[in-house]
């Protein structure tokens, strides 16, 4: 844009509110206050019949209190949850990036006429209903199906008990990965793409093995691209509370299993709001610290 | 180096088949002449035909289509406006507005506005699921309106402003036109989202309304019947078509999302 035209719509700043001020009012409304009422809920006690207690209470205390958060912090049983549920997002993520790394190479090495199309093709799934995915397991991992009857036939010559693979940690987990899989390939996608192959060319002119061009050129230069696949599985990953839900054993409640229990169930909100309050800040600093991990490991490599 | 490649192939074809196995069996069961979802035992269109006599059903779907109409047309015309406003304008709140619904845990802005709706209250049912439909549509549809307008040349629009059209009017005869492949294709995407949106609406639909992500959700969390194959089927096919027409208006949107 050239300074004239810049000026002209500097000068209407009503058309910057014009074309502005509906989303936003939009988004105030229905994401920024809400959002902000339930950290204001946090700090509430829960009410008689499920929602907050009035206010300005009987003896005309305001209610204004720290109890949920006590609550969180004291009760170990909460945080064993938490940290389950970390385990579970991170096993996600390390999965993903084994499945999702390779193909991702392919993809990039392959001739450009056909890289849209195996992108695509990486897409297509996540675009299908994510319950319909879940539920897919449902039947692949069911007692009666192909799946179950062959590991069970085979831990049977071991004389081993027949394991259920259905609403089972193993359940939780491998649909986890498969809903999240696509987010892992298409930065990797992305950042491996843009690799210069002289760097690679050159290494193996100086003696090194395929192994080594990996580890010491590849792997390294894609770091930016790991940590943001990591990122964009991670987060949805903690707070998911369908999977379990559906696919879990009764050990395998998560963070957001017991939010929904709190709102759903046992109508606690100040609780379920400190539970979410505390979800979105560890998955928010957690992918902040992989974005900043990520972009020091890139400083360094450049320098190097 | 041969055997490298083979090496590579074959992991990606585990992983592609890890990504399309599971919904090749929801298809071909749809079509499965057995309850159990276990084996193949014959071709059958039974599962369609008691999906069509199943009411509750068809009206999950009725509302899942009227919903996702009404979210995206309004999400689309807001989302376009943030997408302009940003490109054109220094934006400070809007930005982030219109992002953090997309980078925060889905659950949050599920509870957030189920607190909200009860607070003011709003009687939960398919106008509060349209409200919370339309304010995670509007980030999807502005990252895309924003792409196609960066790659957009700007000097037609100052042409325009030279010969005298209004800022209005060079918005409309000569920008829009311009980025409405990235509007349809937001439109499309915003429609998709809320059809299969199952999060934000099982904390926002109440006790009476029902979409048919809450429809599958319940017959799942009873048993599994090859019922839900065959609305899942008629779903993604439904998707499938939305992506791709979305696709061809619009080849960035694959490397948006």
């Amino acid at each position: 844009m050239t300074g004239a035209t810049l000026g002209a719509l500097r000068e209407s700043r009503w058309g910057k509110w014009a074309v502005a001020g509906p989303p936003l009012l939009y988004l105030v409304v229905f994401f920024a206050i809400p959002t902000l009422i339930m950290v204001a809920a946090s700090f509430r006690s829960p009410g008689e019949f499920g929602g907050l207690a009035p206010f300005v209470g009987d003896d005309g205390r305001l209610d204004l209190t720290l109890e949920s958060y006590v609550r969180l912090a004291e009760d170990t049983v909460y945080l064993e949850v938490f940290l389950k549920s970390v385990v579970y997002a991170l096993v996600t993520t390390l999965a993903c990036l084994v499945l999702a790394y390779p193909l991702a190479a392919l993809i990039a090495q392959s001739p450009k006429k056909y890289r849209d199309l195996m992108l695509l093709l990486v897409i297509l799934p996540f675009w299908s209903n994510f319950l319909i995915r879940v539920y897919a397991w449902m039947i692949i991992l069911g007692p009666n199906a192909a799946l179950a009857k062959a590991v069970n036939g085979v831990l049977a010559v071991f004389g081993v008990e027949p394991v259920p693979l259905l609403f089972s940690s193993f359940a939780v987990l491998v649909c986890l990965v498969y809903v999240h899989l696509p987010f892992m390939v298409l930065p990797l996608y992305a950042n491996l793409e843009k690799h210069d192959r002289a760097l690679l060319d050159a290494a193996q002119d100086l003696g090194a093995s395929a192994w080594q061009r990996f580890w010491r050129i590849t792997f390294p230069l894609s770091l930016p691209g790991v940590y943001a696949g990591a990122a964009l599985v991670f987060i949805p990953a903690l707070g998911i509370f369908a999977i379990p839900d559906i696919l879990g054993g009764p050990n395998d409640s998560l963070i957001g299993n017991l939010i929904k229990q709190q709102f759903l169930e046992t109508r606690d909100w100040p609780f379920g709001s400190v539970l979410s309050i505390v979800l979105t800040v560890a998955a928010l600093a957690l992918a902040g610290l992989a974005a900043w991990v990520g972009r020091r490991g890139a400083e360094e490599i450049a320098r190097a | 180096m041969r055997s490298r490649r083979i090496a590579l192939w074959t992991a990606a074809l585990v992983a592609y088949a890890f990504l399309y196995v599971p919904l090749v069996i929801v298809v071909a069961y749809s079509f499965n002449d057995s309850r159990l979802n276990a084996e193949w035992v014959g071709f059958t269109f039974d599962w369609y035909r008691k999906l069509a006599e199943n009411d509750e059903m068809i009206a999950a779907a009725g509302n899942s289509l009227l919903i996702a109409l009404v979210a995206s047309l309004v999400s689309t015309v807001l989302g376009t406006m943030a997408g302009v406003a940003m490109h054109r304008y220094r934006m400070r709140v809007l930005p982030v507005l219109v992002l953090t619904p997309i980078a925060i845990p889905e659950i949050l802005m599920g509870v957030a506005l189920l607190i909200f709706f009860v607070m003011l209250n709003v009687t939960l049912g398919l106008v509060s699921v349209a409200i919370a439909h339309i304010a995670f549509c509007i980030g999807f549809v502005a990252i895309v309106v924003r792409a196609r307008l960066a790659g957009m040349d700007e000097s037609l629009v100052e042409a325009a402003r030279d010969c005298g059209a209004t800022p209005w009017q060079a918005f409309v005869r000569v920008t829009l036109p311009l980025i409405m492949p990235g509007v349809v294709a937001g439109a499309l995407m915003a429609f998709t989202l809320s059809i299969d949106d199952f999060v934000i609406t099982f904390f926002t639909a109440g006790a009476g309304t029902v979409t048919l992500p809450l429809q599958i959700y319940s017959m799942i969390k009873i048993a599994v019947t090859p019922e839900v194959n065959a609305v899942s089927t008629l779903l993604m096919l439904l998707t499938l078509v939305l992506i791709v027409v979305a696709a061809r208006i619009s080849p960035s949107l694959l490397r948006t999302k």
